[in-house]
């Protein structure tokens, strides 16, 4: 059989002995690595933050790079071949919506990879019109794809990699920036694709729950890159629990954690927001919220994808003006001979009262380690020497970052990172903290842990208003609930 | 009137870069307002035909207008005095020699500059890449790796004003304005790269050089409009040329 001759079904996948170190790195993201799955399983990856999932799901999609990219022991074969060998019988789906869109047209970007393939120009827009459909998304071919929505980006991914046939579909954290309705949505259209094309589906999701009815099989990895659990989904949940807790993963049906709270006495009035429309143009302004921010409370926002949630963060955090109506500060909180609204104050007042967590952590960095990063707050603030070490230490061992105190920030993996902005708000000890999705990536123990500390915060007197999907999170600490209506009926209410 | 009206829109996005490219190398080689303004007079009556809306056209050359404007003042108060001498205030000089070449400047920097606007302002950057890689056969790799990096700059715009916020939610954006600046940069740099790799692993992933050759969901071709389009080009060149040679003021740069 030829290379290129056409393959139906899934492709068998193999792991011998396949280890990876990526360069610059002393330890192994993975060693000894000994795996088989047969054409058309459907496997759900778990393991706790840092385990080396998608280091796994990289190298089998033929994407980690060659020997400049770090260092490979033993082998990894899809088809029996090498992956990069195999690039058309093989579809990944990332979990950045954003680094995903190639073309600037829906129709050109789905059409994409299989004219990468050589497929002839009479079969492509019929297979770009199927894989449109099969994904639920439906706009015109010409559709400007920077006006999509997370979720509607993520669709357009997939489309693009059914729309090439192929016989392997790795998913990094597909729903991890969707909301719940779009986690749904993904998820039935994935199941759908692999129930039609009988491919083999590799899916890594901190999200258990979400995937067990669509998986036929659950591989479990611990934090060292080991597989401890293998098998049918119900049973590795049900025997290996313990395990699984222990390991940081998600199990359905898990206690959640009981917080200790020892709420601080008389909430004092911090922010007020009065008709406050948020915005970065005129033209697209959220409809009027109102909302007050008091010391020892949570608030929770939520909302669907692209409600305006990370723009009113920005905007209560004093970095973006209001569109319109007025955010004020109470007399105590605003500084002295300053205004009250957030947005005239000086960086340095911004720093002690209002601090700011966005969604994605890498903008925030700018030290080059993570202990750096943490000090960089107390040292605008003009603390000794001694105080800073002791916040930095503290924060280091509570967030689960000390063994990575000298790495640079953007080598950290994506659940660190968002840990790690975090810790830097925290770090000013402000009297109001904005997190745009603090959770995001987390494994079940950082989550528990962050949990913990925003409920000591609290407790301690700070105001916290959280951006998020996160359903337990809200359930457990929030205080208040503001929920952003979707942005096609708050048009329909302007217009009303 | 209809039937001899040439519609713009329907030629390949590749013939108008040419054309817009064969004016701009013929008008640029003599620095004489004949020429300039035999070009600018054949445009506008091409124009004229096309049926575009004169206030479209002129909001849209606007800005050329000015820039032609100050490129010609410049000249007049700067340019290389010669002949009588009507002004002159320290470095101004204002003489027969630059009053001359003022003119020819406006007139040249209008005729290159509006065929220019008027084909290209309405160009999709991917049905340019469509025809710079199927009728000009550029290399697939060069072209659609440009086409996709150019949606990277909505996204780092974006990341420009992230980077701002942080630096204001971080408590260092009080002083050292130029400092922070340059840091600011650097990260945008930093995400430059970041974003430029992420992009080519996905497009790697999607299959892209896995072949020497790829088939294009999109046919770019060259018919009759392309022709007629590249034809005005010639004749609007040609003619600027003749005429200026034959009143004798064609002027070759640099040969003076």
């Amino acid at each position: 059989m030829t290379e290129s001759a056409p393959q139906l079904g899934g492709a068998a996948v193999r792991a011998e002995g396949w280890s990876w170190r990526h360069a610059g790195r002393r330890d192994w993201a993975l060693s000894g690595l000994d795996l088989a799955i047969e054409p058309g399983e459907r496997v759900l990856l778990l393991g706790p933050s840092g385990a080396g999932k998608s280091t796994l799901l990289h190298g089998l999609g033929g994407v980690l790079g060659g020997a400049d990219d770090g260092d490979e022991r033993g082998r990894l074969l899809v088809d029996g071949a090498r992956p990069a060998r195999r690039r058309d019988r093989i579809g990944m789906v990332l979990q950045d919506p954003d680094s995903q869109v190639i073309l600037s047209r829906v129709g050109d970007d789905v059409a994409f990879g299989m004219e990468n393939l050589r497929v002839p120009r009479a079969d492509i827009w019929g297979r770009v019109s199927r894989a449109l459909d099969l994904v639920g998304l439906r706009t015109p071919l010409g559709h400007d794809t920077s006006a999509l929505s997370g979720g509607q980006k993520q669709r357009l991914a997939l489309a693009g990699v059914i729309a090439m046939n192929p016989g392997l579909i790795l998913l990094d954290e597909p729903t991890a920036n969707l909301d719940p309705v779009g986690v749904r949505e993904v998820r039935d259209a994935i199941a759908e694709v692999a129930a039609r094309t009988g491919a083999t589906l590799i899916v890594i999701e901190h999200r258990t729950e979400v995937w067990l009815p669509v998986v036929d099989r659950v591989i479990v990895m611990d934090a060292a890159g080991r597989i401890i659990g293998d098998g049918d989904p119900d049973r590795v949940i049900e025997r290996q629990r313990p395990e699984l807790l222990a390991a940081g993963v998600w199990v359905p049906g898990a206690p959640t954690p009981v917080l200790e709270r020892t709420r601080s006495g008389d909430p004092s009035l911090l922010l007020t927001a009065r008709d406050l429309s948020v915005g970065r143009a005129a033209t697209r302004l959220t409809s009027s919220i109102d909302v007050e921010i008091r010391s020892g409370r949570t608030t929770a926002v939520v909302g669907p994808n692209g409600a305006g949630k990370s723009t009113l963060a920005l905007t209560l955090g004093g970095l973006l003006a209001p569109g319109s109506g007025r955010l004020e500060a109470a007399s105590g909180f605003a500084p002295a001979r300053r205004p009250v609204e957030p947005i005239a104050w000086r960086s340095r007042e911004l720093l002690s009262r209002i601090g700011s967590v966005f969604q994605d952590p890498e903008h925030q960095f700018l030290a080059a380690t993570v202990r750096d990063e943490l000090a960089v707050g107390p040292r605008a603030l003009k603390q000794d020497a001694a105080t800073i070490a002791r916040t930095t230490d503290d924060l280091l061992a509570r967030l689960c970052l000390e063994h990575l105190a000298d790495a640079n920030p953007y080598t950290l993996s994506g659940g660190e990172k968002r840990r790690l902005s975090v810790a830097t708000a925290l770090a000013a000890k402000p009297a109001l903290i904005i997190l745009d999705e603090p959770t995001f990536g987390q494994d079940r123990r950082t989550w528990e842990e962050l949990v913990k500390l925003i409920a000591e915060i609290v407790d301690a007197g700070t105001a916290v208003v959280a951006v998020t999907h996160d359903e337990p999170f809200v359930s457990l600490l929030a205080d208040d609930v503001l929920e952003l209506p979707a942005w096609d009926s708050q048009l329909a209410e302007v217009a009303s | 009137m209809s039937a001899a009206r040439l519609d713009v829109n329907r030629a390949n996005p590749v013939t108008r870069l040419l054309t817009a490219l064969l004016i701009a190398v013929a008008l640029v080689f003599s620095v004489d307002w004949v020429s300039g303004l035999t070009a600018l007079t054949l445009e506008v009556l091409v124009l004229a035909t096309t049926g575009i809306p004169f206030r479209r056209f002129l909001k849209r050359s606007m800005p050329i207008v000015i820039a032609a404007v100050f490129t010609a003042l410049t000249i007049l108060l700067y340019g290389a005095p010669s002949g009588r001498i009507h002004a002159e205030f320290l470095l101004v000089v204002v003489s027969d020699g630059s009053i001359e070449l003022a003119i020819a400047t406006f007139l040249r920097v209008l005729a290159i500059a509006l065929p220019s606007i008027m084909l290209f302002t309405d160009v999709d950057p991917t049905e340019l890449a469509d025809g710079l890689s199927q009728v000009l056969r550029l290399p697939a790799r060069f072209v659609l790796g440009a086409l996709a990096g150019f949606r990277l700059i909505g996204l780092l715009h974006q990341d420009w004003t992230y980077l701002g916020y942080a630096r204001r939610a971080r408590g260092v954006a009080d002083h050292g304005r130029l400092r922070r600046w340059a840091g600011q940069a650097f990260a945008l740099l930093v995400f430059a790269v970041r974003r430029g790799a992420k992009l080519a692993t996905a497009m790697e992933a999607r299959g892209f050089g896995a072949h020497p050759v790829r088939t294009w969901a999109r046919e770019s071709t060259v018919g009759a409009p392309d022709a007629a389009l590249l034809a005005i080009g010639v004749i609007i060149s040609a003619a600027a040329i003749t005429v200026a040679v034959a009143t004798g003021s064609w002027n070759f740069i640099g040969a003076r």
